[in-house]
């Protein structure tokens, strides 16, 4: 961020009421990627609005990343899924920049960029090596698209600070290619280091591996996840329950807290 | 003939050759539309040319069958209906003013022939050739819809089609990021060989982005984009959707189209820059007959002429031959009109999107479309001729003999109504009913459709209405209802035309539309046999009667003819798509209730008389006999009127319509919608009505709804429904707790066991 860190003046609360937006979470910029064949880039930028932050468009064909404090890879078909799904997007000059940004070393006071990579974009970033593993077809060959009940498993990550160790949530989930998979010893060491963030519960959508459903890096600050929380921001256009009960239909907002949990963790650096 | 001779035949050529032996009849024209070809041009076509008249002047191209007819969407019209059309038929789609400087267009169309053939890239195609209908008015597509006919759910060929045509409609649609946000699914052994694959688009633009398709202004470039062209799709048009299907003749497969959404998606995001920087002077989408009709439309609509040089187009295949590439359906191609000065940007904008483009020529002011190849004049031709006045039929028509026969074949009293239920044996009838493959949940099929993206949809199925946003500050958005009653328009094509206009009303009015704006696509079989025809004529007559009595105007569609196989035709399927508008979509109304509305009454508006032929229950019982329900459009009127203001008052919380399967399935929808149980009680209006509980629950009487009213808005429910005079009775509460469809003095059926037989039918067939 251009700012420099401020600190808590303000009363807790105020994070959390919706007609009083707080500021300085407004100045947090969060870079949203188009490749072509992107679809929900409008989807992620209306959620990082809808969360308080200022969304930022990014041309997959530049290389600056416009000062941005954290960066989606919204989903999408990018380059129609030809090859792999991912794979010719991950090639992208925006990508090698969110890459090298993502992996900064970091010297004292900066932090490495938070990513979040949804559906077409988690499948972008295992192509392009910022997380284990890769999707392939769902077990039963078909898209699927309904709403989703995920755990969430990990809150060391800035996407997912503001949750408790094991909450429940309700997104939508669309895809044709969300069976995740990796080696087993990957796998091992994704479950012992806590590096599943999300885990499907109830009845495993598309055959994952372990019922992932989203993973971090080794440091936290990448994220990849199959389902859609920017599809679940807005009361009357989201999942039509809630990991907090019931809402009424197309009310549940869980996925709003992810992006949520990013402004705060990023006002409070 | 040899690629060699093609080249060579030139207009001046043809001149010379008056005698040379042409295949008009192989690509589809009649011996008396050849003569009228050699007597337009004055001597003999050229191959090009013939190959350009004979999509042109198909069926699928030149409602040559049908215009005659469809003259009445256009003369039943008053200024009223009028006042927010901008756009009407004939362009590429209608365009309705929803108020604010939002326009709204939206078209529905069929690829019926090429998804029985080759059913993924058939339904695919078919929603890559709607959409591209969308863009090329200027607007930006937020949402599709598909109306999907099969054959009966048991016969063995009927899985390959659903498999490939629900993967097809959701593979390219999902690519392209649209919501599928409803639709219909039927099965039907009357749709064997022909199944039905309707797809529907709507787009937003804001009023002065309205794009039409001409071509204006002498010495402005003529400009193919997109994909590059190749030899699929050759002859789709007149070959195929002008044609019955018959064992005798080869394989069709080579006229289907393939279909790449990355190329239309990409296509999409260029064209809406291109309209953003006003960019383009005129555009055209390539679709059914490719070039040929690209070039002749744009220079027909325009005052000038236009000149093409056929040599520049960007190939797949260099081998296609130049009448060929006329004809060709490749998909995910675009042509624009671009003055000079505006090259640039265009190009520019090309570059931006990867996008490949070659100027073809340039608009002129010969009132000439002339097309070169290799340097040599290979088509030379009045566009108009091709385009806009091309044959038109008055084909025969005569009521068939078996009309009566049929009609007399009364539901009541027949063979099938023997063991008609009542009482505790109603339960397993309601049972019956709704794990039937025609009232079975569809969720198996649009589980497979995207209905999230964009985060505008407010309502998809199973809701009576797909509801999408338009404007995110106001809440201003549009609700689209598909509806069709095949079996009705058997029995009397004109009633059964009504009956589906009234029921995509009516399903709009529910979600809290105001119905404004219809688009059809009527399915029917050949017209050279005189009993479809006067069903089409039936049908049509109906329709537009229909729409002046509701008050909305027909703003464009599309006509499917040759639905047959082996000379046995589809029933008469005219699908209407009903457009409507509500202020602010967050008060739109959902077709069951929540747990939140535990309490709240129950009110069945309108009134029952025993109409079972053709239901259902009949269908259920294996019966198709009688007339169909009588429709009172007035009464739909009133009905839609009450529903729309009832939503905007906040008096009703939920409401769902009653139309196949009568109360029974409106009910049952109902209860399932959130999992949330009512107790119902049938005796007083059974007796207001003077009909019995079967019938109360199964006879498909139109022009009603079910609405849930919370306890301190009855007053002004029953107030409005009575200054209306339109009948209502408060028939049972929403019930959170009993988990279960109860009709008290009948049965009660536990909701689980209720899900379990709904939803298990699609994937116990399909997997």
């Amino acid at each position: 961020m251009a700012q420099p860190p401020v600190t808590l003046e303000t009363p807790l609360i105020a994070d959390l009421r919706q007609d009083a937006p707080d500021s300085r979470l407004a100045e947090v910029r969060v870079g949203v990627v188009t490749f072509p064949g992107t679809l929900d880039e409008r989807d992620a930028a209306r959620a990082v609005r809808l969360a308080g932050g200022t969304p930022v468009p990014l041309w997959y064909q530049d290389s600056d990343l416009r000062d941005v404090d954290a960066v989606v890879v919204p989903g999408g078909f990018s380059y129609g899924d030809y090859l792999r799904a991912g794979a010719i997007a991950a090639k992208a000059p925006m990508m090698a920049e969110v890459a090298r940004a993502a992996t900064a070393e970091g010297t004292s006071g900066s932090a490495p960029l938070p990513v979040l990579g949804i559906c077409n974009g988690f499948q972008v970033l295992t192509e392009t090596h910022l997380l284990p593993g890769s999707m392939i077809k769902n077990d039963h060959l078909k898209f699927l698209c309904r709403d989703q009940r995920l755990a969430v498993e990990s809150t060391a990550t800035p996407w997912t600070a503001d949750f408790e160790a094991g909450e429940e949530i309700v997104v939508p989930l669309k895809n044709q290619d969300g069976q995740y998979v990796a080696d087993a010893r990957t796998l091992e060491a994704l479950e012992a280091e806590g590096r599943v963030v999300f885990r499907y519960v109830g009845e495993n959508p598309n055959g994952s591996r372990n019922g992932i459903a989203g993973v971090a890096n080794a440091r936290g600050n990448v994220v990849g996840l199959m389902p859609h929380p920017e599809h679940a921001v807005e009361p009357g256009f989201g999942a039509s329950s809630s990991g907090r009960g019931d809402v009424a239909m197309r009310s549940g907002t869980d996925g709003l807290r992810i992006f949520s949990s990013l402004l705060h963790q990023l006002v409070s650096a | 003939m040899t690629e060699q001779q093609f080249n060579l035949d030139t207009v001046e050529h043809a001149a010379d050759t008056p005698d040379t032996e042409l295949p008009w009849a192989e690509l589809g024209l009649k011996e008396n539309e050849f003569d009228d070809v050699k007597k337009i041009l004055g001597r003999r076509p050229t191959a090009a040319e013939l190959a350009m008249y004979s999509v042109m002047w198909s069926e699928h191209c030149s409602y040559k069958s049908s215009k005659v007819h469809l003259r009445q969407f256009g003369q039943k019209v008053t200024e009223e209906m009028k006042k927010d059309l901008m756009v009407g038929i004939g362009e590429n789609a209608g365009v309705t003013d929803i108020g604010d400087g939002w326009a709204v267009t939206f078209k529905i169309e069929s690829h019926n022939h090429p998804s029985y053939v080759e059913p993924y890239q058939g339904a695919a195609t078919g929603v890559g050739g709607i959409v591209r209908d969308i863009i090329s008015m200027g607007a930006r597509p937020v949402a599709v819809m598909d109306p999907l006919r099969f054959g009966a759910i048991d016969h063995p060929d009927t899985a390959r089609v659903v498999h490939g045509v629900v993967a097809g409609v959701g593979g390219y649609g999902n690519s392209l990021g649209l919501p599928n946000v409803g639709g219909e699914v039927e099965f039907d052994p009357c749709y064997q060989a022909n199944p039905l694959v309707n797809a529907l688009a709507v787009g937003v633009m804001r009023h002065e982005d309205i794009r039409l398709a001409n071509a204006s202004g002498v010495g402005n470039q003529v400009v193919l984009f997109g994909a590059r062209t190749g030899g699929d799709g050759i002859g789709g048009a007149s070959v195929l959707a002008s044609e019955s299907f018959d064992d005798s003749k080869p394989s069709k497969r080579p006229a289907v189209q393939v279909g790449d959404p990355f190329a239309e998606k990409v296509l999409i995001e260029c064209c809406l820059e291109l309209f953003k920087g006003s960019i383009v002077e005129g555009i055209q989408d390539l679709g059914a007959a490719g070039i040929s009709c690209a070039t002749s439309e744009l220079a027909s609509n325009g005052e000038g002429g236009m000149h093409v040089d056929l040599t520049k187009v960007l190939l797949r295949d260099p081998s296609l031959t130049p009448g060929e590439i006329l004809m060709s359906e490749s998909q995910e191609r675009m042509m624009a009109v671009v003055s000079p000065a505006n090259m640039g940007a265009f190009e520019a904008a090309m570059r931006k999107w990867d996008v490949e483009y070659s100027v073809l020529g340039e608009v002129n002011d010969s009132r000439r479309l002339t097309i070169e190849w290799d340097g040599e004049i290979i088509v030379d031709v009045d566009p108009r001729t091709v385009a806009h006045e091309g044959p038109t039929y008055e084909r025969p028509l005569a009521r068939p003999e078996w009309q009566d026969a049929v009609q007399a074949d009364r539901f009541a009293g027949s063979d099938a109504d023997a063991d008609r239920p009542s009482g505790k044996a109603l339960r397993a009838a309601v049972l019956e009913l709704m794990a039937s493959p025609n009232l079975c949940s569809k969720d198996w099929v649009t589980d497979q459709y995207d209905r999230y993206v964009q985060g505008n949809t407010a309502l998809s199925q199973p809701d009576d209405a797909g509801v999408v946003r338009v404007d995110e500050e106001t809440g201003l958005g549009v609700a689209l209802s598909t509806d069709a009653n095949p079996r009705y328009a058997y029995l009397d094509p004109y009633e059964g035309a009504r009956a589906s206009l009234a029921e995509a009303y009516r399903n709009v009015a529910t979600s809290g539309a105001r119905p404004v704006a219809v688009s059809d696509c009527l399915n029917f079989g050949s017209p050279e046999d005189p009993a479809i025809m006067w069903q089409f004529a039936e049908a049509v007559r109906g329709l537009a009667d229909g729409c002046m009595e509701l008050g909305v105007p027909v703003t464009g569609g599309n006509v499917s003819l040759y639905n047959q196989t082996g000379g046995q035709a589809i029933n008469p399927t005219p699908v209407v798509a009903m457009m409507g508008v509500l202020d602010d979509v967050a008060r739109r109304t959902p077709s069951g209730w929540e747990a939140s509305q535990d309490g709240q009454a129950i009110y069945l508006l309108g009134e029952t008389a025993e109409e079972l032929d053709g239901s259902e229950w009949a269908r259920v019982r294996g019966h198709l006999g009688g007339l169909p329900p009588k429709v009172d459009l007035a009464a739909e009127r009133l009905l839609g009127d009450l529903l729309v203001n009832m939503s905007r008052d906040g008096i009703v919380d939920s409401a769902h319509d009653v139309a196949q399967g009568g109360l029974a399935a409106t009910l049952s929808e109902a209860c399932l919608r959130f999992g949330v149980g009512a107790r119902i009680g049938l005796g007083e209006v059974a007796e207001r009505d003077g009909v019995d509980a079967f019938t109360m629950l199964f006879s498909e009487s139109q022009a009603r709804a079910v609405a849930a009213v919370p306890r301190t808005e009855e007053v002004r429910f029953k107030d409005m429904c009575t200054a209306r005079g339109f009948a209502f009775a408060r028939i049972g509460v929403v019930d959170a707790e009993n988990g279960a469809l109860d009709v008290q003095g009948e049965f009660s059926l536990d909701l689980a066991e209720l899900r379990a037989a709904h939803e298990g039918t699609l994937r116990r067939h399909f997997g």
